[in-house]
């Protein structure tokens, strides 16, 4: 287990250099002259000359991507060229809305998902089974722009029972998250479903739990307790994955709710060429997603010790 | 073996909309960007049966000139994707060693950004219009086309028609087209039909946020950006471009899934429900 663990970090160092280099490539790649963009074209020879050389930009190509791989290491993200900011410091205060919305949509997903993954496979070609189908269907299809504006109608202005923009200000205020957080976890809640769906199925036709209902166990007991446990490991392991996908994925509902999150961030800074930040929030969002799949990896070996990678 | 009927449903939506699509001129009542100020966000009637926008352009008309744009950026981002991902990926298998290690690293670093994610940042270095949406979401997408080429050509590459081919001194590149390529297609059209829904839901995406296709050009995900500020008072012009849009992802997720069924040997036996299946398609896209 250790071995495959130490292994299975190695693996991600190629790759988060592999993403600096990527990101590093992204920044001078762009068309234009980074000091005049950061500073306009009227200032002087002299000022830009010497921001240039504050910034390093006057170094060969190699020593730059060093440069830059040792301020990341050192949490330096860069400096926005439109908000003036440390690139890090305006992450550190978007990450916490975005982080909240991220564990609303999963809290809610994985509950709704697995409780309609199991109904369906206890009730196996039911009506509700066939409602779970088309809800997964429906959930993988649905745009969730689309979802976010009509739950916005619906709740907010119809029933106006619930906020339908901001984040409420200082600290986490959960009702300003109920409606993003269904819009962004609605295609994972049905994804959970169908996968729960299909593991309760496999797992209820095992010999182990013929033999717990032939011990005379309730029919709860049975499927919660010796069914569901088992089923869950592939749910958990997808959820792993689930995570730094849809951290990445929020841009379209942080926009349709005005969260100002990492999402909103980015966009904003792809719309004014703001490059610092864009080159930031991408190789955040792209390490988050490697760690992530990396735990996710970890913990499905130690959910279930069948699974070992070459 | 016949497609399943939620699969001959799903075949049914996406023939009506490439034949909308190719038929737009023929049957949009008006001009999608003739603009009528006096009819201005009018609600469904008689004359305009999904009502009007702001400017008084005929919303029906839009959604029917909508689905070409859907149509043509699905398919042609697609086929870049699928070009890209054929190439590499066969490289990649074929060679094997060093090659195959070099170009599946490089896989992994690319797959380290979400789809949709990537396609914001590239559409970063380009002015957003069609024809940067086509190359964008295409350059996007090859990741999961590699690995999938690639699977398919180790596999292949031990066959004895290929190793026939090699013994006559047929060249890599003529083993590759003419042997290995007719070999692979099956799991391959699987998966580009299977890619198709998630193409055409991040051009709308991309367009919602102003970063796709640009005004005035009828498209569903420009369609719902115009319309989101008026979300309260005229909701009809969010409601036909969401539903044409969900209309159109459940026919190819429906017709994905049935070619699966017909052309992956491993969901020909059946067994598998419905809804697992579904998922399952998810997550491999």
């Amino acid at each position: 287990m250790i071995r495959f663990i130490i292994w299975r970090i190695l693996q991600c160092v190629p790759v988060g250099l592999g993403i600096s280099m990527l990101t590093f490539l992204m920044l001078s790649l762009v068309p234009g002259d980074p000091v005049t963009l950061m500073l306009g074209q009227h200032a002087s020879p002299q000022i830009m000359n010497n921001v240039r050389q504050e910034l390093g930009l006057d170094l060969p190509f190699f020593s730059r991507y060093l440069q830059y791989v040792w301020n990341i290491l050192h949490g330096d993200l860069g400096r926005s060229y439109i908000q003036h900011q440390e690139v890090t410091t305006m992450l550190l205060d978007k990450i916490p809305i975005t982080f909240n919305l991220t564990l609303v949509a999963m809290t809610f997903a994985i509950t709704a998902g697995v409780l309609i993954g199991v109904l369906s496979a206890v009730k196996q070609g039911s009506p509700w089974d066939t409602f779970t189908t088309g809800f997964t269907l429906l959930g993988i299809s649905v745009p969730s722009f689309w979802l976010g504006m009509i739950l916005q109608l619906i709740f907010g202005v119809i029933l106006r029972i619930l906020p339908v923009s901001g984040s409420g200000g200082e600290g986490f205020q959960l009702q300003y998250y109920i409606l993003p957080g269904f819009t962004l976890g609605f295609a994972s809640m049905a994804i959970y479903a169908g996968l729960t769906r299909s593991g309760m199925l496999d797992v209820l036709g095992q010999d182990y739990i013929r033999t717990a209902r032939a011990k005379g166990l309730s029919k709860p007991v049975v499927v919660l307790k010796h069914g569901l446990k088992n089923a869950l490991i592939p749910v958990t392991t997808h959820a792993g994955m689930d995570f730094a996908s849809l951290m990445g994925g929020t841009v379209l509902t942080e926009m349709i709710f005005s969260l100002p999150g990492i999402g909103t961030m980015l966009i904003n800074a792809v719309s004014r060429r703001d490059y610092p930040v864009v080159q930031g929030v991408t190789l955040f969002l792209a390490l988050v997603f490697v760690l992530v799949n990396l735990l996710a990896d970890i913990l499905y070996a130690v959910l279930d010790p069948r699974i070992r990678y070459d | 073996m016949k497609l399943s009927k939620g699969s001959q449903f799903g075949l049914y939506i996406v023939a009506l909309m490439t034949l909308v699509a190719i038929l737009a001129e023929t049957i949009a009542p008006y001009d999608p960007l003739q603009v009528v100020l006096k009819d201005s966000l009018q609600g469904p009637n008689f004359k305009h049966f999904m009502g009007t926008d702001l400017l008084g352009r005929d919303i029906l008309s839009r959604i029917i000139y909508g689905a070409r744009a859907s149509l043509i950026i699905g398919v042609t981002a697609t086929s870049i994707s699928l070009l890209i991902g054929l190439i590499v990926g066969s490289v990649s298998g074929y060679y094997g060693g060093w090659v195959d290690s070099l170009i599946m690293r490089l896989t992994d670093i690319f797959s380290a950004f979400p789809y949709f994610l990537m396609a914001i940042i590239i559409m970063t270095f380009f002015e957003p219009s069609m024809i940067s949406v086509f190359f964008v979401l295409g350059i996007a997408g090859w990741t999961n086309y590699a690995r999938l080429v690639r699977g398919q050509v180790i596999l292949v590459k031990v066959s004895s028609y290929v190793e026939a081919a090699r013994s006559i001194g047929a060249k890599d590149g003529r083993i590759i087209v003419h042997h290995v390529f007719p070999n692979i297609l099956s799991p391959l059209i699987v998966y580009t039909t299977m890619n198709i829904p998630g193409v055409i839901l991040a051009e709308a995406g991309l367009s919602f946020l102003g970063l796709g296709v640009q005004p005035p050009t009828p498209s569903w995900g420009v369609m719902l950006s115009e319309g989101k500020d008026f979300i309260f008072n005229a909701p009809w012009l969010i409601f036909w471009p969401g539903a044409a849009l969900l209309f159109s992802v459940i026919g190819y997720n429906l017709l994905g899934n049935g070619m699966r069924d017909r052309l992956d040997p491993r969901y020909k036996q059946g067994g598998e429900s419905n809804g697992s299946r579904l998922v399952n398609s998810c997550q491999r896209s």
